[in-house]
């Protein structure tokens, strides 16, 4: 084949792209790829692939795309926990001359992929499926305003994981840092495809993260149950609303970020270039006007899980619930005011800097105002001292030393001395494993239930909390204290051996954490095969407060027979002591929506488009692009989206349940 | 305590929210104005002070934008029982924060760290 | 909302006896309008750039050299008069009348073809005097903004095809209704979005 015929059709690829040369890439591979084989084997051998397409892939049903967030989050979670342990492997045996395992460009993919898999493809669907699952439920919904988004949504994000994953066995990641700051990542210093993969995975991310948001926005303001006013919606959905409007009102800023770095990437523009007047800062500036309210996008759910789970297991109504609703809205607007912190170091003087660090500062009175209301809750509470609830308190604990170490990073003095060290790392780490993470297993555990039918298993999930907790404080008081003597953060190799020590504890709670994550897997496997012994029949195992206990466990798909009505904030407590009785007749048709796969046609397209660019394949990516804009035309001209389940059919299910609750006693 | 004091529920789809003929050619017109006179302004260099025409550039273009607002999206504080405005006001606020902010930051950076920067203008 | 689940009594009422319909497509004004919104912030961020990096020329020419205010103001004609023929296309389609709303779409669209030609025709004399979008800051903030808004008014005018056939196929059904106002929305945001364009990059561009 002539050259230029290949370069026409490979664009840049070739077999030089693929990382034969690198041992650890290419065993992962084998094992990922036989892994992958004998997964794809064995649905195919228990002929599983149509169920997973009618019954899931297709599904508009926001519960079915809540749980598939999760097992998005959870698949890429171990991804961006193996490029964790790898590093602090590195980093505990790079002393006295050892150059550890990794080489320097390997080493600076991972510690890149790590931070872009662990926000963009671990905490964001980790957050986004638990609020697509419990937020319909807790107003009174059938579903979400537009169930057709929320599929493509979901694809589109596991799209963006998709071409991240590609890019370990395909190219290359970006060696730039999990923000990919210029001049750094611009094709003068970084000509590879490392950054375009970067760019083109959070593109295609992008766009299904803004869609959810508008998404789950219109259905807490359009879909609540009637009598559920705004104050007297649970707070997991008034932190989830408040979490969409961020999302709504940031990811555009990435996105337009992001195609300015493409353009000068691809077309040649000077944004952020150092010559013909470009301005690299600029891009910090932007990037994190963007970054910082991302970071509450991250945390207020699980703000709204901690309170939902101290109530519930403290038996009480939420203490201060409207200074909560206050708080988090506060939170919200302030997110946008404080985002210099970040760069305190660019130089933008005195002024702005004071500035920024106040603001910073007056952000921890709405937080602080929150961890007094759930300890208030809890204050003569009949505490249970379940699962969601011991994550709960490790949060207390863990997240108050985050919050006041991010209070101390916001004075700027402070922060010249320890940006961009070990101590920064050990804050962040401290605030999202602290709080995302122990707020996600908290939401796990409560939920669980909900969606499946059976509790997880206690005894596992408690190795799995100790490990974590026991391997998070191991794991990052050591860089607090290696921050504090200035060590930076991404170094590979270390001169001072007196430092090693720290390093090696770090690795041990990184070991510990390996451990949690393993109990985890184990609890969930164990908990289906004890399914039986498990089970919850009644709906209710937690005596919950809010409206998505009131229904069946697992919901039926059209969550509700009839639209429950709200007299109160905990509406099913409310229920429950007013002697409410389940209908057992009267059943109507319930319209409901149409499953279609056009949101994993449109996704695929998605990622074949990224691909195309990433690899200058520009016949690859001008195809699918006009058939992308022409399935989604296509896809208007389908004015059949809806169909009624069948009145039968709701009596039938619900008859089901009554015999279920009946045999309870 | 009744499910009708439940304010996320308003189906109403009046023909009103489309505008009128006249509304259409109020708007049509004042824009017609409010765009004519910016350019009027800056093409004939009427005033002499730049930085005032600018000012007065921006008012007529704040002002416009209210006028479409109005005449031709229809804006009032009632429809979509006021989310619609309510998520106008916070992007406008927040376009507010990013433009300032943006501005304000990154010329204090080049007044600090790149002294020269009027020179720098000049190299290619 | 059914008065019947109300007024049962003293029994206190918990869920409705009637099916609790959520009008078909409810919430589709308000979503379009949150998307809309999203894209403002885009476009607030390309403002950002052009205001931050308008100023830097990297001694190549400077908007003084480059614009043709009167082209501009033939530009800015040309996308109130669609604006406002897109408003006599939303009002036939109050009365019902499928061939007017038809024309008055069809008007639209030719009023933002002309638009984008000048744009075009704009670019292209820029880019032939040798001010291409690589010349300097500048330019590419200045590109890159101007073309994102014509960018959108090409997709406005690609879905106004979109919606031309499927009027012509199912006439005004509540369902083209609602997209013939989304796209209203779209086209009157558009506008809004070229008031800052001339106001910040042409007019004030001119005066720096």
């Amino acid at each position: 084949m002539p050259e230029s015929l290949t370069k026409f059709i490979f664009g840049r690829l070739t077999l030089e792209s693929l990382p034969l040369h690198e041992p650890i890439v290419v065993v992962t591979f084998i094992v990922v790829a036989l892994g992958g084989l004998a997964v794809l084997g064995a649905i195919t051998y228990f002929k599983l692939w149509g169920y997973l397409w009618r019954e899931w892939f297709t599904s508009v049903d926001h519960k079915k795309i809540g749980v598939m967030y999760m097992a998005l989050g959870l698949v890429m979670l171990l991804r961006g926990f193996s490029d964790a342990i790898m590093m602090r492997l590195q980093q505990a045996i790079a002393f006295n001359g050892s150059e550890g395992y990794l080489n320097a460009h390997h080493y600076d993919q991972i510690f890149t992929a790590h931070g872009v898999i662990m926000i963009f493809f671990v905490a964001m669907p980790f957050v986004t499926g638990l609020m697509n699952f419990v937020v319909p439920l807790q107003i009174g919904a059938r579903d979400v305003s537009f169930p057709f988004l929320n599929n493509f949504s979901f694809w589109m994000t596991v799209g963006g994981a998709i071409l991240v994953m590609a890019s370990l066995f395909v190219g290359e990641f970006a060696r730039t840092g999990w923000l990919a700051y210029p001049p750094l990542s611009g094709i003068d210093y970084s000509p590879d495809v490392g950054v375009d993969y970067y760019i083109w995975a959070l593109q295609v991310a992008g766009v299904g993260t803004t869609l959810s948001g508008i998404n789950l926005i219109c259905t807490i303001i359009k879909m609540r149950a009637p009598g559920m006013t705004m104050m007297r919606m649970p707070i997991f959905t008034w932190t989830s609303l408040c979490t969409n409007v961020l999302i709504v009102a940031s990811f555009p800023v990435l996105t337009a970020v992001l195609t300015l770095l493409a353009l000068d990437r691809y077309v040649g523009t000077n944004f952020f270039t150092n010559d013909f007047g470009g301005n690299p800062m600029m891009y910090v500036n932007l990037i994190w006007i963007w970054g910082h309210p991302e970071v509450y996008i991250l945390i207020l759910p699980l703000f709204g899980v901690f309170s939902e789970v101290t109530s519930t297991f403290s038996g009480k109504r939420l203490f201060g619930y409207t200074s909560m609703v206050y708080a988090t809205v506060v939170i919200t607007i302030l997110s946008y005011l404080v985002w210099l912190h970040h760069f305190f170091t660019m130089g933008s003087g005195a002024s702005v800097n004071s500035f920024f660090g106040i603001t910073t500062m007056i952000i921890s009175i709405p937080t602080g105002a929150k961890m007094f209301n759930w300890l208030f809750t809890m204050y003569r509470g009949r505490i249970r001292f379940e699962l969601p609830m011991m994550w709960t308190l490790a949060f207390m604990l863990t997240f108050v030393v985050g919050g006041m170490t991010g209070v101390l990073l916001a004075v700027p003095p402070a922060d010249f001395v320890l940006h961009n060290s070990l101590f920064l790392i050990a804050h962040f780490h401290n605030v999202i494993i602290g709080g995302v993470l122990f707020g996600l297993f908290a939401g796990i555990a409560y939920w669980w239930p909900k969606a499946f039918g059976f509790r997880l298993d206690p005894f596992w999930g408690k190795v799995s909390f100790w490990c974590w907790v026991l391997g998070f404080w191991f794991a990052f008081m050591p860089l607090y204290i290696l921050g504090l003597m200035g060590v930076t953060r991404r170094m590979r190799v270390f001169d001072d051996p007196s430092l090693q020590i720290w390093f090696v504890i770090a690795a041990f709670g990184a070991v510990l954490i390996a451990g949690g994550i393993a109990a985890f897997l184990v609890q969930i496997f164990v908990s289906i095969r004890r399914r039986e012994a498990l089970a919850d029949h009644t709906g209710d195992p937690w005596d919950g407060r809010t409206l998505e206990w009131s229904t069946s466990s697992p919901p039926p798909a059209y969550n509700f027979a009839f639209t429950p009505v709200i007299r109160d904030n905990d509406a099913w407590f409310d229920m429950k002591r007013a002697g409410y009785r389940r209908p057992l007749s009267g059943f109507k048709p319930i319209h409901m929506p149409k499953n279609t796969g056009t949101g994993v046609i449109l996704a695929a397209l998605s990622v074949a488009l990224g691909f195309g660019l990433i690899w200058y394949m520009w016949w690859l990516a001008a195809l699918s692009f006009v058939c992308l804009i022409a399935t989604a035309i296509g896809h208007t001209f389908n004015y059949h989206r809806d169909f009624d389940i069948p009145a039968a059919e709701v009596a039938q299910t619900e008859e089901a349940r009554t015999t279920l609750l009946a045999a309870q006693g | 305590m009744s499910a009708q004091d439940h304010a996320g529920h308003d189906h109403t789809h009046g023909g009103a929210a489309h505008g009128s003929l006249k509304g259409y050619l109020i708007g049509f017109v004042l824009s017609v104005i409010l765009t004519a006179i910016p350019f009027w302004l800056v093409m004939d260099g009427v005033i002499d002070n730049k930085q005032a025409t600018a000012v007065i550039v921006m008012a007529f273009a704040a002002v416009q934008i209210i006028v479409h607002m109005v005449f031709f999206l229809h804006m009032t504080p009632a429809s979509e029982g006021g989310w619609s405005m309510l998520a106008l006001i916070f992007t406008v606020i927040l376009v507010v924060i990013v433009l300032s902010g943006s501005l304000w930051v990154m010329y204090h950076l080049n007044a600090n760290m790149m002294p020269g920067l009027h020179e720098m203008r000049q190299m290619p | 909302m059914t008065s019947t689940a109300i007024t049962a009594g003293a029994e206190p009422v918990f869920h409705l006896e009637e099916e609790h319909a959520h009008a078909e497509g409810g919430s589709t004004m308000l979503g379009f309008w949150l998307y809309l919104m999203s894209d403002c912030l885009i476009f607030a961020m390309l403002f950002a750039a052009f205001g931050v990096l308008g100023g830097n020329y990297a001694a190549g020419p400077a908007p003084k050299d480059l614009f043709d205010l009167g082209l501009v103001a033939v530009n800015t004609t040309m996308l109130l008069l669609s604006s406002i023929t897109y408003g006599f296309a939303m009002l036939t389609m109050d009365k019902g009348r499928v061939g007017e709303t038809q024309s008055w779409l069809a008007v639209t669209m030719l009023f933002g073809l002309a638009f984008l030609s000048i744009e075009l025709y704009e670019f292209a004399h820029m880019i032939h005097e040798g001010a291409t979008p690589q010349r300097s800051a500048f330019l590419s903030s200045f590109f890159t903004l101007v073309g994102t808004h014509g960018l959108h008014v090409t997709f406005g005018i690609v879905w106004m095809v979109t919606l031309m056939v499927q009027v012509a196929r199912h006439g005004l059904i509540e369902a083209n209704r609602r997209r013939l106002m989304c796209l209203s929305m779209f086209w009157h945001f558009l506008d809004v979005v070229w008031i800052g364009v001339f106001t910040f990059v042409y007019l004030m561009g001119t005066l720096r």
